[in-house]
């Protein structure tokens, strides 16, 4: 919040910081933002000039980002979380109550300037909501005193670098480990395996233990590894998704936070394999308060000669690793839609073939990795296949690391064999009275009590993480409504069926939670589902119906009991919409209602 | 020896490289599509041209073509399919027909005639949108754009001059003009551009041409698209 350095100034310096290369557009405009908390036309100038690049399409990505913007935000730019499992923790009550306490609007920036309000997508902090972010700092375990707090914090003017630090605080919460978490991993020692052994004897091990992509795919590791090791050119790419964007999990927030070493061991590993010389972790904006951290492990790494030119001492083994940020885009965790967020650009999933393996950031052949899948092969190297594959089925070796969150005694990140049954995870995280459970986010599967026995593993319930709990006092609908509005706000635009479907989708929804669908707004919702699903461009449309066309037929009863009994309602009751006439005017005569009409 | 792979059960040569689009069009076989020109690169984004290549759903301008591809493209299923995402592009806009000096000449127009679509009995969006008549010659609408981005890969990588740009996200993606004011008038534009002769849809328009060929004798009133073609295509520039 340092507001007299001049904007020419700054942006020059982060210009120049960023080597005047307009694949780092992004990075430069986050500098920018974090700033001035915008990105003044004076600012846009400046970079559209010494990148040579035109000022539409750099406003076309500040325009893309939710976290980035071209009007002045407030001094302290405070966003809400919007996950479900916050709401259903209070936080849109405690947003209320901030709302009231600093006479802002939801959805606008104070006149005086010093504060805006609204909410943004999952912050990650799922076992420790209600959760927010001030500037890029996330805010935990609010409660109204927190709130309280904050208000005259930000009245005071005080700067977040003095505010009580317990506000900032984030535990780790494991509560449970297993095969990953419970072993060591000397530092070094992957990097030596493949040093001392040689990528093909990697290889294999790495196909014999089956590791299959922890990020949601599940694509076998060793495989992805070796197309782009294969595939021809001078220089290759290994990239850390740390995006970590399906609302409800945080897993990777935790791994981030306590294992980096090994995340960036198991980075170093499969250059050393794919032959990679450039490293890139992709963090999402709402970890931020991880980079300090990050970059100093990083160096620490570089001292120790496990990153930099010569690693371990083999001539010619250079690998080094940035770290760039997100900017608030859920889409920017699909990974070609990464690449392009790496290279400075809007968000845009890329059209494939080509993937990755062959051309991926700037045209070479990239490797896209989960933190976790990455930290995975890492223990495999040092301790092999044979005791990876001690834990999990036939199909899903290993385990899996899953963030629980919801209606239960112990929320956090939970480490299992895969092939574990909900009912098992229910019991461990002190789940009671359990009406549902969304397993791997919007994008995943709700799952009725009749199911419980259905496993974890790539072959039943496949998933990224993301497991939240819905006893039998919430109102599912609110769940779904939920998750249909998080695809309207992270869709890309670019293909139709997700673009405009998502919000057509919205819409009929509302009408039934309000109380107006028939029967037809039901079918209708179907046909708009299965054609988002079925011609959508990426994984995001492909799975963004999956919350109405999945709840429709696992808990048809949440809809039914909402419909009216006609087949056509309309969406406004004229009928009603009357009613403050009749009580001003005191009138309840024939005249004054309309009988059917409305659209 | 040529390649082929099956289109709706009739073998369609392919050479290396080429998408089903490419082996469709060069054959002589329409796929719907809105998106796509073959003057530029594909883009994938209409989803028009969705087909299913051996069952699995696909867009046939970005999909390779391949000797095992079985592609079923007119089925009712598609067809029905395609009729929903036209509909979703005439309610994501604003498209007055009757009032427009395209119609009859517009390729979204004329693909839903060719699909069958009717009314849309989707809910209309009525997002509020420019018209931008600062130019002398050349007038955007931006109620009628239908986001296929050719004028902005027109621009860029045949004129040069990067006049178009894409900005905001989801249903609040637009189109925008480079140029300090955001308005054409104010930028490198020219009538000449190719970019001015790729929309297929009566978003940009050239101006002093008000109905000089009568609705009834336009383009797409004489012949459908499926054996005319591209409005694009009939430009002479
Ligand atoms: C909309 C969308 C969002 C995604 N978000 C993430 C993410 O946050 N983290 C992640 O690791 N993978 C994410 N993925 C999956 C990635 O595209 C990719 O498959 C993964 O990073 C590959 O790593 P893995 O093989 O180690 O799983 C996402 C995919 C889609 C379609
Ligand atoms: S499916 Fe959605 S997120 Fe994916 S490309 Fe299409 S609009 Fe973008
Ligand atoms: S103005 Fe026309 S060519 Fe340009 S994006 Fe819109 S519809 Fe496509
Ligand atoms: S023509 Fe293929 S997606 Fe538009």
């Amino acid at each position: 919040m340092t507001h007299h350095v001049s904007v020419k100034d700054v942006t020059a310096d982060l210009l120049r910081q960023w080597e005047h290369d307009p694949y780092n557009l992004l990075q430069i405009l986050i500098g920018v933002q974090q700033t001035f908390q915008h990105i003044s036309t004076t600012a846009v100038d400046l970079i559209a000039d010494k990148l040579s690049l035109p000022r539409a399409s750099i406003e076309g990505v500040i325009g893309f980002y939710s976290f980035l913007h071209v009007q002045q935000r407030g001094l302290y730019d405070l966003l809400m979380s919007d996950n479900i499992v916050d709401q259903m923790s209070g936080s849109r009550e405690l947003a209320g109550l901030l709302a009231r306490r600093l006479d802002v609007k939801s959805g606008t920036t104070r006149a005086d300037g010093a504060v805006s309000l609204g909410y943004t997508s999952c912050t990650g902090m799922g076992d420790q909501g209600p959760a927010a972010l001030v500037n890029n700092r996330a805010l935990t375990s609010l409660t109204p005193q927190r709130i309280e707090q904050i208000a005259e914090l930000i009245e005071e003017r005080v700067p977040l670098g003095e505010w009580p630090q317990e506000l900032f605080a984030v535990s780790g919460n494991i509560q449970r480990r297993d095969l990953l978490l419970e072993s060591d991993l000397l530092q070094g020692a992957a990097i030596d395996a493949v040093v001392s052994r040689g990528a093909e004897q990697i290889l294999s091990e790495l196909e014999e233990s089956g590791l299959r992509g922890r990020g949601g795919a599940g694509f076998r590791t060793a495989l992805k590894w070796r197309f782009c090791r294969d595939a021809a050119a001078d220089e290759r790419v290994v990239v850390c998704n740390a995006d970590e964007g399906e609302p409800g999990t945080f897993k990777d927030r935790v791994l981030l936070q306590a294992y980096a070493d090994r995340l960036f061991e198991g980075m170093a590993l499969c250059a050393g394999v794919i032959g990679a010389s450039r490293g890139f972790l992709y963090l999402r904006a709402e970890y931020f308060y991880l980079l300090e951290d990050l970059q100093q492990e990083l160096q620490r790494r570089r001292d120790a000669n496990l990153l930099g030119e010569d690693i371990l001492g083999q001539a010619g083994f250079d690998f080094d690793i940035e770290i760039h940020l997100g900017a608030g885009a859920y889409i920017c965790g699909e990974e070609s839609a990464l690449i392009e967020s790496l290279e400075g650009k809007r968000g845009i999933p890329r059209i494939r073939p080509p993937f990755p393996v062959t051309e991926g950031y700037r045209g070479r052949p990239t490797v896209v990795n989960n933190v976790e899948t990455l930290i995975a092969a890492a223990m495999i190297a040092v301790h092999g296949a044979e005791w990876f594959c001690s834990r999990g089925t036939d199909d899903s070796a290993g385990t899996k690391l899953l963030s629980i969150s919801g209606d239960c005694a112990r929320p956090g990140v939970y480490e299992y064999p895969y092939g574990v049954s909900i009912e098992a995870i229910l019991r461990d995280c002190g789940a009671r009275d359990v009406q549902a459970v969304q397993v791997a986010g919007p994008a995943g599967q709700c799952v009725p009590p009749s199911e419980f026995h259905r496993a974890i593993a790539f072959e039943d319930l496949s998933t990224g993480g993301s497991m939240m709990i819905f006893n039998q006092q919430r109102n599912l609908l609110n769940a779904v409504e939920n998750f249909a509005d998080f695809f309207v706000h992270e869709s890309c635009g670019l293909c139709t069926p997700c673009r405009v479907g998502t919000t057509l989708l919205q819409k009929r929804l509302r009408k039934v939670v309000s109380g107006h669908a028939t029967s037809e707004d039901l079918a209708m919702m179907r046909t708009i589902g299965s054609v988002v699903r079925e011609s959508s461009h990426c994984g995001l449309g492909m799975t963004a119906a999956n919350p109405i066309l999945g709840s429709m037929e696992k808990f048809p009863g949440v809809y039914s009991e909402k419909l009216k009994s006609t087949g056509f309602e309309p969406a406004f009751d004229l009928d009603a919409a009357l009613d403050e006439a009749r009580k001003i005017t005191g009138r309840d005569d024939a005249g004054a209602h309309i009988e059917g009409g409305g659209v | 020896m040529s390649k082929h792979l099956v289109i709706d059960g009739r073998e369609i040569p392919f050479a290396e490289g080429e998408t089903i689009m490419d082996a469709a069009l060069a054959a002589g076989v329409y796929i719907p599509h809105l998106c796509h020109n073959p003057e530029f690169a594909p883009h994938g984004s209409c989803r028009m041209c969705m087909v299913t290549v051996n069952g699995r759903h696909s867009a046939a301008c970005i999909t390779p073509a391949a000797v095992d591809a079985v592609v079923e493209n007119n089925t009712d299923a598609l067809m029905a399919q395609r009729r929903t995402l036209l509909q979703m592009l005439f309610v994501e806009g604003n498209h007055q027909c009757p009032a427009c000096e395209k119609s009859g000449a517009c390729q979204l127009q004329a693909v839903a005639y060719y699909c069958g679509m009717l009314a849309p009995e989707l809910t209309h969006l009525y997002p509020r949108r420019e018209v931008d008549a600062s130019h002398p010659d050349v007038a955007i609408d931006f109620n009628r754009c239908i986001l296929c981005e050719l004028c902005v890969r027109a621009s860029r990588d045949v004129d040069g001059k990067d006049v178009f740009a894409i900005n905001g996200r989801g249903i609040g993606t637009h189109l925008v003009v480079n140029s300090e004011s955001g308005k054409l008038g104010d930028s490198l534009f020219d009538a000449g551009d190719k970019a001015a002769h790729v929309c297929p849809v009566g978003a940009i328009l050239p101006k002093h041409r008000g109905y000089d060929v009568p609705i009834g004798e336009r383009l797409y009133d004489l012949e459908p698209i499926s054996k005319i073609g591209d409005v694009a295509a009939q430009e002479v520039d």
